[in-house]
């Protein structure tokens, strides 16, 4: 038999598929066989790599290269130059800063270097739609494990003294919830997997699954024998048709090997998994709610305790986790207690996967120790703040999260640190704000994706959220009165003492930590008129400077018609036609349209 | 398919285990065959193929076979070099089936140099 000498890998994320992956891989396969190498190269389709900003991604292995922004046109050139003769094509190399030569293999670019995967680990390197790809890096040694060599109490001892911790957010450790649940008197367990990820902004449960269904449906099992549960539920979002169909197809592949469903690798265990596509509401990522959810019902939450462990799914004890925690169960069931405990901080252990996004360089997904900083996160990894902006906050976890500037940089990231500074880890949603983001206007869309998801069923919420978000809308349009700020401080810390559940209870956490620390630009915004960011539109307007050449650019782009002028003559907008969307500013050649304060 | 038992993960893993190894770079050795205009004209193309049904046949999974440009010596093409962990690199001339395989039964699977095909021992290195 002949060996294949080289693997391509493409990244088929959603994120990659949506710039075109698909049809490189098509090309790809086309211009394979065309020369001739069909029977030496093979072409792997794999889960999302998480730098997107660069998609389409293609890897060559082995030497590690990673070629970026690949499109069908180059395809011919790749595969002669590089796949026939062995020349790495520097075109399509990653070029990390203007005058820069470009970094060829993957490990010495800045976004992957810093990175340590666990979790993520099989993410660039084998095809999720193949559960032989999977058992061949070690893929169910864990469950393996578990079911040969291990008592129930073993391997719930085993993830209490890894220290993992819930990767939902709130972090409460595992390894005891699972005791909990054990130890909950009953005949019928069940098991769940919380993939309701609903944060503008965060992907990481998506790509988990989408690039390694199989760590997650392990670790599941695994959970299911320590704790004598029976069935596992895994609720997805339907807005996830990739992640769910790759899931589908590991469920079904697992089943046909013996490792999931009647008798787990003749062992005598039996743990069938089901999928339950949720509708995409925000609140069903709250425990109560999603059960309610797949029990088939409205899905609200309901007040705590009891708790699932004791009272979940149908009345019976259920133990819920999210999706990166369970696919963080079976490196630490084979690889030991020990070897997860040795990384991380003190009280937060192992890595954590931010989505990484707003106004930075390498979007993308990342996956980092605990216990780096948040600098590290922004500026080695994430390349520093896009268009050489300054710097001003980090939106952490979400609607429930907080804003953090410049003064926690250095701040370490784990869950304590985090809730310290006025943030939470949350589920893993970081969004990078620049000095071109207005404070006002940031906290006032969280508040209305909020508002938005409300399920209605307790006042403070429901109203609250609205009175607050109200307010909001007189502040960044400019109507706001006196008081207003004061009203906002007093609606927000009732909101968050009497909601009934999680959504509600931090729904006021944006507003709060940028009155915290960005109190002044609220108070431009109410007491001078003025958004200092230029973002609100009320509040400022587009001029053209003298340095206008006349050329009727800008004339000729805008799409209200609001600019008018003649050929070398400076030229005027109009006011009250101006829409502000800022087309004039961006398309000048001289830099000669300005946004200024309202006189 | 027969529902897999406890130890029968191993097998699938073992089959598996060159997938793993050329995505993880794990290599004891690496064969390059040169592949220029040149070299190609000179039937390097053919090398290359019969040295990967030999890498297969032996179940070679810690040996990487790879190409390049032009070595240089367009007289004596084809040619590849052969690098063993911890040695010097050592460049092999005017080759042919025969001796492609020849060379990868002695050099890299018996550790002995072929010295009459062999131009050079610590040529420039590749990589």
């Amino acid at each position: 038999m002949k060996e294949y000498r080289l693997h391509t890998l493409i990244c088929a994320g959603t994120g990659c598929v949506a710039c075109g992956a698909l049809d490189v891989k098509e090309e790809l396969e086309k211009e394979i066989v065309k020369q001739g190498l069909e029977d030496e190269v093979k072409v792997v389709t794999t889960g999302c790599q998480g730098f997107c900003e660069r998609g389409p991604i293609v890897i060559v292995q082995p030497g590690d290269i990673f070629y970026q922004r690949v499109s069908k046109e180059d395809i011919p050139h790749l595969v002669e130059e590089h796949l026939l003769k062995g020349r790495p094509v520097k075109s399509l190399m990653y070029v990390p800063g203007p005058e820069k030569p470009p970094i060829p293999t993957m490990m010495d670019i800045g976004f992957f270097k810093h990175q340590r995967l666990l979790v993520l680990k099989n993410r660039g390197r084998l095809d999720p739609e193949n559960i032989e790809e999977y058992i061949g890096f070690d893929g169910y040694r864990g469950l393996e494990k578990a079911l040969a060599e291990m008592t129930p109490e073993e391997i719930i001892k085993e993830i209490k003294d890894s220290g993992l911790r819930g990767r939902g957010g709130a972090g409460f450790p595992t390894g005891l919830k699972w005791e909990l649940c054990r130890k909950s008197p009953d005949e019928i367990k069940y098991i769940v997997c919380n993939g309701d990820e609903g944060d503008p902004g965060a992907f990481m449960d998506r790509s988990i699954l989408e690039a390694d269904p199989h760590a997650v449906i392990e670790g599941m099992i695994i959970g299911g024998k320590a704790i004598g549960a029976h069935k596992g539920f895994i609720y997805v979002r339907n807005e996830y048709p990739l992640a769910v169909k790759r899931l589908k197809i590991a469920l079904s592949q697992a089943e046909e090997y013996g490792l999931l469903g009647k008798d787990i690798l003749g062992t005598g265990f039996d743990f069938p998994i089901e999928v339950i596509q949720g509708a995409g509401a925000f609140v069903c990522g709250e425990e109560t709610a999603l059960l309610k959810s797949v029990e088939g019902k409205v899905g609200r939450p309901r007040p705590r305790p009891p708790y699932p462990t004791e009272k979940g799914l149908w009345g019976k004890p259920t133990n819920i986790n999210n999706v990166e925690t369970w696919a963080n169960v079976p490196a630490i069931i084979l690889r030991s207690a020990e070897w997860f405990s040795s990384i991380g901080t003190e009280k937060s252990k192992g890595t954590k996967i931010f989505s990484l996004v707003g106004k930075i360089n390498n979007t993308g997904l990342v996956e980092v120790p605990m216990g780096i900083t948040l600098r590290e996160i922004v500026f080695d990894i994430g390349g520093g703040i896009a268009d050489d902006e300054e710097f001003k906050g980090v939106q952490l976890g979400g609607p429930s999260g907080g804003i953090l500037t410049e003064e926690h940089l250095d701040t370490s990231v784990d869950y304590e640190s985090l809730t310290e500074a006025g943030a939470i880890m949350g589920s893993g949603g970081m969004v990078v704000l620049s000095e071109n983001d207005c404070m006002v206007d940031t906290a006032r869309y969280f508040l209305n994706f909020i508002q938005e998801e409300s399920c209605g069923k307790c006042t403070p919420c429901r109203v609250g959220s609205k009175r607050m978000l109200e307010i909001l809308d007189r502040i960044v349009e400019g109507r706001a009165e006196e008081d207003d700020l004061k009203k906002l401080k007093i609606l927000a810390e009732k909101v968050k003492k009497y909601s009934l559940c999680g959504l509600g209870q931090t729904a006021p956490n944006p507003v709060l930590t940028t009155l915290r620390y960005f109190e002044d630009e609220y108070k431009a915004h109410i007491e001078e008129k003025r958004c200092p960011a230029k973002v609100c539109k009320n509040l400022f307007k587009y001029v053209i400077t003298d340095r206008c050449t006349g050329c009727t650019f800008c004339v000729r782009n805008c799409p209200t018609d609001a600019i008018e002028g003649e050929v070398g003559n400076k030229h005027k907008i109009i006011q009250e036609d101006c829409t502000k969307c800022g087309t004039c500013l961006e398309v000048c050649p001289v830099d000669a349209v300005e946004a200024v304060d309202n006189e | 398919m027969k529902k897999i038992k406890i130890g029968d993960l191993e097998k699938i893993r073992e089959k598996a285990r060159r997938t793993s190894s050329l995505r993880q770079n794990k290599a004891r050795a690496r064969i390059t065959v040169h592949m220029g205009t040149c070299g190609i004209a000179a039937g390097a193309r053919k090398i290359l193929t019969a040295l990967l049904d030999e890498v297969g046949q032996n179940n070679l999974d810690d040996v990487i076979v790879t190409t390049s440009g032009c070595a240089g010596l367009c007289s004596r093409e084809p040619m590849a070099t052969v690098e063993i962990e911890d040695e010097p690199p050592v460049k092999y001339v005017d080759l042919t089936n025969e001796k492609i395989k020849e060379i990868l039964n002695e050099h890299i699977i018996k550790g002995n140099i072929v010295k009459e095909y062999a131009l050079a021992i610590g040529s420039e290195r590749t990589h």
